[in-house]
C-alpha cells in the first residue's frame, strides 16, 4: 500500500472514529455532551466494531528492572505459566515475557514486556493456513483454537515471538481462556475483560504496583488517554521497518 | 463354469447351515453369551439442577439440536466478540456439574457425568474439555431475576433461528 493511500486510509479511519463518537455522544444542553468512556462496556450481544483499535504504550522508563507483575498478572487471569510441568523453559507458553535489552556500548541495559504486538497487518494472518490466525474488528489479534491445527507457521511468522504452543495435556483451564494441546496461543489482549469495559490484566496490575507503566486504550479515540499520551510523548513500535502499524508501542526504547 | 450334481448342491447348502444350527444348539444347551450391546442401558447421568430450572430451550429441542446452538456461539464469540451467556458452553457446564460426597465439583466430561455418559451412548466423541474448563469457576448469570425476565419471552436471536431455519431447510 502506497504512503498516500495509506494516509487516506488513516484519515478515513478517523472520520469513522469521530462519527462513532459523536453517535455516541449525548447531548445533555446545547454545547454539551457526554461522551462514552473509552473502556465503556459493550452490550454483550454487539458484535465488535472497527470504530475502535485497542492499544497499549508500554512506557519502559517506569518498568523497573526486577519487576514481573504484568507476567505473573497474565498468568493468574489466563492460566498460563504452571501448567505444562513437562516442558522446558523454550517450549512453554509465554503470553507476556519480561525482556531486558542492553546496549552493549554503553552497557545501558532496561527492561520491558514483550507480548503479542497486535499488529494492524499481522504477519501470522497472513501465513495461516486454516484462517484460526485473524484479527477481530477491534484490532485484536487472536488463534481460534476450533480451527488451529497446530501447524505452528504463526509462531515462525511472528518478528516478536509472541506465540508459543501447548504440548502437554492441560486441565482446570479458566472459562473465560481456552487453552488446549496442540494449539498455539498468545496475548489476547484479555478480550474477555476488555469484552466487558475492563482493561487487560497486565494493565491492570501495572496501575496497581504504582508503576503506571502500561496504558491501555482506544488508539482511534483522540480523547482516550492513550492517544493522549501518544500524541504528548514520543513513542515507537518495535521493528516498525516491517510497516505492520503495532497496537502495541513502546517508549524509552 | 462347470454344472454342479444335485447331491453336490445339496451338500454344499449343508455345509453352509452348520454354523448356525451349531449355535443354535449351544443357546439351547449351554451358558447363553450375551449378545453384544445386550446389557446396555440407557445412562442416568449426575444432575444438580432442580426440575424447576428449566434449561435455555426445551428439553427435546437441547436433546437433539444442543451442538448447534453451542457451535454457532463459539463463532460469534471467538470472532465478533457476543458474550451472551444464555447459549455459552460456560453456562453448560455451570449447570450440569454434579458435587461428589465430599461437596467437590466433578469434571463434567467424567465417565459417568452428563456429557460423557451421553455422548459415550452414542459413540460420539467430542473434544470440548480438551481446551475448555470442566468445573464451575465463576457463578452462574443465567439466574439472575434479570436474566430470567429476559429469558421469560423465550426469544431466541434471529441469527439462530436463521442459522437453525436454514439447516432445516437444507436437510
Amino acid at each position: 500500500m502506497s504512503e498516500s493511500s495509506k494516509l487516506a486510509d488513516a484519515a478515513r479511519r478517523n472520520f469513522l472514529a469521530k462519527a462513532g463518537v459523536a453517535a455516541g455522544a449525548a447531548a445533555v444542553a446545547p454545547g454539551v455532551f457526554l461522551s462514552t468512556s473509552p473502556a465503556q462496556a459493550r452490550p454483550a450481544d454487539e458484535p465488535v466494531s472497527s470504530a475502535k483499535r485497542w492499544g497499549i504504550l508500554v512506557d519502559t522508563t517506569k518498568c523497573a528492572s526486577d519487576c514481573s507483575a504484568c507476567v505473573s498478572a497474565c498468568e493468574n487471569e489466563n492460566g498460563w505459566g504452571s501448567s505444562e510441568p513437562n516442558s522446558s523453559a523454550e517450549q512453554k507458553a509465554h503470553w507476556i515475557r519480561s525482556v531486558t535489552i542492553k546496549n552493549k556500548a554503553t552497557g545501558f541495559a532496561k527492561t520491558l514486556p514483550m507480548m503479542c504486538q497486535h499488529c494492524e497487518t499481522p504477519p501470522c494472518v497472513d501465513v495461516c493456513p486454516t484462517g484460526a490466525s485473524f484479527r477481530r474488528a477491534d484490532g485484536i489479534v487472536l488463534v481460534d483454537k476450533h480451527i488451529c491445527i497446530g501447524c505452528r507457521y504463526c509462531m515462525m511468522a511472528c518478528p516478536y515471538k509472541a506465540r508459543s504452543f501447548v504440548h502437554e495435556d492441560l486441565h482446570d483451564q479458566k472459562p473465560w481462556a481456552p487453552r488446549g494441546k496442540g494449539t498455539v496461543e498468545s496475548c489476547t489482549l484479555c478480550d474477555h475483560r476488555v469484552d466487558k469495559g475492563e482493561i487487560p490484566a497486565c494493565v491492570e496490575a501495572c496501575s496497581a504496583d504504582n508503576h503506571n507503566a502500561l496504558i491501555f486504550g482506544d488508539l482511534y479515540d483522540e480523547n482516550s488517554e492513550i492517544s493522549k499520551a501518544l500524541k504528548a510523548k514520543d513513542s515507537v513500535e518495535l521493528r516498525a521497518d516491517l510497516g505492520l502499524n503495532t497496537g502495541v508501542r513502546y517508549r524509552g526504547i | 463354469m462347470t454344472q454342479c450334481s444335485p447331491i453336490s448342491r445339496v451338500l454344499a447348502l449343508l455345509l453352509l447351515l452348520l454354523p448356525l444350527v451349531a449355535t443354535a444348539d449351544s443357546d439351547q444347551g449351554g451358558e447363553k453369551e450375551a449378545l453384544p450391546f445386550s446389557d446396555l442401558t440407557f445412562p442416568e447421568p449426575a444432575r444438580h439442577y432442580s426440575a424447576e430450572q428449566k434449561c435455555v430451550q426445551p428439553v427435546e429441542e437441547m436433546r437433539k439440536n444442543h451442538m448447534k446452538y453451542i457451535l454457532h456461539q463459539r463463532d460469534e464469540t471467538v470472532h465478533r466478540g457476543i458474550r451472551t451467556r444464555r447459549y455459552a458452553l460456560e453456562e453448560c457446564v455451570n449447570c450440569h456439574t454434579a458435587k461428589d460426597d465430599e461437596g467437590e465439583y466433578v469434571p463434567i466430561n467424567a465417565p459417568d457425568q452428563f456429557c460423557y455418559s451421553c455422548h459415550s451412548y452414542a459413540s460420539v466423541k467430542i473434544d470440548c474439555f480438551q481446551c475448555h474448563a470442566t468445573k464451575p469457576v465463576r457463578p452462574s448469570t443465567l439466574n439472575t431475576p434479570e436474566s430470567n425476565a429476559a429469558n421469560s419471552t423465550e426469544k431466541l436471536s434471529n441469527d439462530i433461528r436463521q442459522l437453525l431455519a436454514s439447516e432445516g431447510q437444507a436437510q
